[in-house]
């Protein structure tokens, strides 16, 4: 499983980050902190493009793994980070699982606008009911790790950084198996899978679990980061859209590319802001329009390139 | 079952679209180990029993048994796993995928359960079955060409590949050299025909060059309107009449003579 050159980068990538976030300031702390949580939704995403689908609703699964954070947290007072992630892990795969039953039915715009309209019925929810923390949300109280509550953001970075290593991992294995290798067989061609013998329906219905476990592990992380949740942030279609422009901004090469693709967004966002906080969002897309355009594979194809290049090829 | 029943038993076959006939009253038997040519004109309902027996259609009526099993009603990849296979008239492959990608993917679907479909792909004991693939097929020279960029009889000899890794006991081609040149068309069949008959499969396909048809099937089944019109030998089917005058066209017959 750890034998292969993206794995072994992976690790050395993971356990170099970690240390050297020991003596980064806080705030690039924070935005290794927001960019691997994101990563997670990314990966997820990533595997059902090479699939040929594009969700524009995994905010539903993110804003679940969000809200279920926050509920455990004013309802039945659970701080445990690993209690936090897992409910919002579960609880979004959970809802996955069963909705995958209808969307594994669909393909293209209506597989993409599907999500949507889920995530819309979600936010609608959230929005109007007063119990869930209308359009306010809920602040969540800091977690705790085996009972103990750490000083600094610190110990949160380390397994952030921890979920984000194994993840890739899981996920590059994953897409080594037959099941794996299926995604670019079931975009290419699904008549075939089939007649090859294989259910391209269970092939999908497992991807897009797996994307929305990710993706609700991804929202429970973002809410222990942020220390709050609400509607805006975590559920709106514009966070759906915002996870569907890492997603091509990183590239569907390889799973370190989402990691790498969220940091620059996180970097970029922030700067974006600050240099004009009226027309960020003109820079956003601007940044949108020239991956597209000139670097359709994204951030990794450049990355690809520059190393084939190093290498002579 | 034993080895004298038919392998294929098909009885009172209709397909209808609407008002539209497709298929009527298709009563057959296949034995095992025969190689059988489905001809006809466009339109006669070749593709369509293909279709049906395959799962891609289901009858309006009738039965289709494969070793004394139904096959009405099941899904494509059941019928696959029961064992039956088929090639397409357009190929159906992975085109954005290499040759040994495709062939590794189907190979490792036959050889897997669902469970062992989470397991590592790509492993010594699959790339000795692709070697061998491969070079029954003669695909060696085409190994790591992506498909999109390889010729039609390259594709086709890869779709007839990718279908009979599954070990199926009957293969359905559907006109398997059309786009395929005079010149590579006998070629291209003995490939595929010698490869067929050491793994001894029941060999169903549809035609439209007669000399394909003269020189590799034992049973002629001719079609016309839906219908089944002969069953014979290749020999007798071609000098029939009825076949002459709706099959192959009196034109051809008389420039023939």
């Amino acid at each position: 499983m750890l034998e292969d050159k993206t794995s072994k980068f992976v690790l050395f990538g993971g356990v170099l980050i970690i240390l050297a976030g020991a003596f980064a300031p806080n705030w690039i702390v924070n935005q290794f902190m927001f960019g691997f949580s994101r990563a997670l939704a990314i990966v997820g995403l990533m595997v059902l493009w090479r699939t040929g689908l594009v969700s524009f609703g995994h905010a539903f699964y993110f804003g679940l793994g969000a809200y279920a954070v926050a509920i455990l947290d004013i309802q039945l007072g659970v701080t445990d980070v690993f209690l936090r992630l897992l409910a919002g892990a579960l609880v979004a795969g959970l809802a996955g699982f069963l909705l995958g039953f209808i969307l594994r039915n669909y393909r293209d715009i209506f597989f993409a606008m599907l999500n949507t309209a889920i995530s819309m019925v979600l936010f609608g929810i959230v929005v109007k009911t007063e119990s869930l923390g209308s359009t306010d949300g809920f602040a969540i109280s800091m977690s705790t790790i085996f009972g103990l509550a750490p000083e600094t953001k610190y110990p949160l970075f380390v397994i952030i950084t921890s979920v984000g290593v194994i993840a890739a991992l899981l996920v590059n294995y994953y897409l080594k198996t037959t099941y794996g290798r299926l995604t670019t067989a079931i975009r290419d061609n699904e008549i075939r899978v089939e007649y090859l013998g294989f259910s391209v329906a269970h092939a999908i219905h497992l991807k897009y679990t797996i994307s929305t476990i990710l993706a609700g592990g991804a929202g429970a992380l973002m809410a222990m980061s942020l220390g709050q949740v609400d509607p805006e942030s975590m559920i709106n279609w514009t966070v759906s859209g915002e996870l569907v422009f890492v997603t091509i901004l990183s590239g569907p090469g390889n799973v370190i590319a989402p990691f790498i693709g969220s940091l620059v967004f996180e970097v970029l966002r922030t700067y974006a802001f600050e240099l004009a906080p009226q027309a960020w969002q003109l820079i956003m897309g601007a940044t949108f329009l020239t991956i597209i355009f000139f670097l359709p594979g994204g951030i990794w194809s450049l990355l690809e390139k520059l190393g084939g290049r190093k290498n002579g090829k | 079952m034993g080895n004298n029943a038919p392998i294929l038993e098909v009885r009172d076959l209709l397909k209808t679209f609407g008002a539209v006939v497709a298929a009527k009253d298709i009563n057959v038997d296949i034995s095992r180990g025969e190689v059988v040519g489905i001809i006809g004109a466009n339109g006669a309902g070749k593709t369509c029993f293909v279709n049906m027996v395959t799962g891609y259609l289901a009858p309006t009526e009738g039965s289709i048994k494969f070793e004394g099993k139904e096959l009405v009603g099941l899904e494509t990849r059941k019928i696959t796993h029961s064992g039956i296979s088929r090639s397409f008239q357009v190929s159906q492959v992975f085109h954005s995928m290499t040759v040994a990608e495709n062939l590794m993917i189907s190979i490792a679907i036959a050889n897997n359960t669902a469970f062992d479909a989470l397991r590592l792909m790509d492993t010594p004991e699959l790339r000795q079955q692709l070697d061998a693939v491969l070079a029954r097929y003669k695909l060696e020279a085409h190994r790591d060409s992506t498909v999109s960029a390889l010729a039609q009889g390259v594709r086709k000899l890869l779709d007839i590949a990718m279908a009979v890794v599954s070990r199926p006991r009957i293969l359905l081609l559907d006109e398997p050299t059309s786009g395929i040149s005079v010149e590579e068309k006998f070629d291209f069949m003995d490939i595929v025909m010698d490869a067929l008959k050491e793994d001894g499969v029941t060999v169903l396909f549809v035609e439209h060059d007669m000399e394909i048809v003269a020189r590799y099937v034992s049973r002629v089944l001719a079609f016309y309107q839906g219908e089944i019109i002969a069953d014979m030998p290749p020999k007798k089917a071609l000098s029939d009449k009825k076949v002459q005058e709706f099959v192959i066209g009196k034109e051809h017959h008389k420039r023939k003579k």
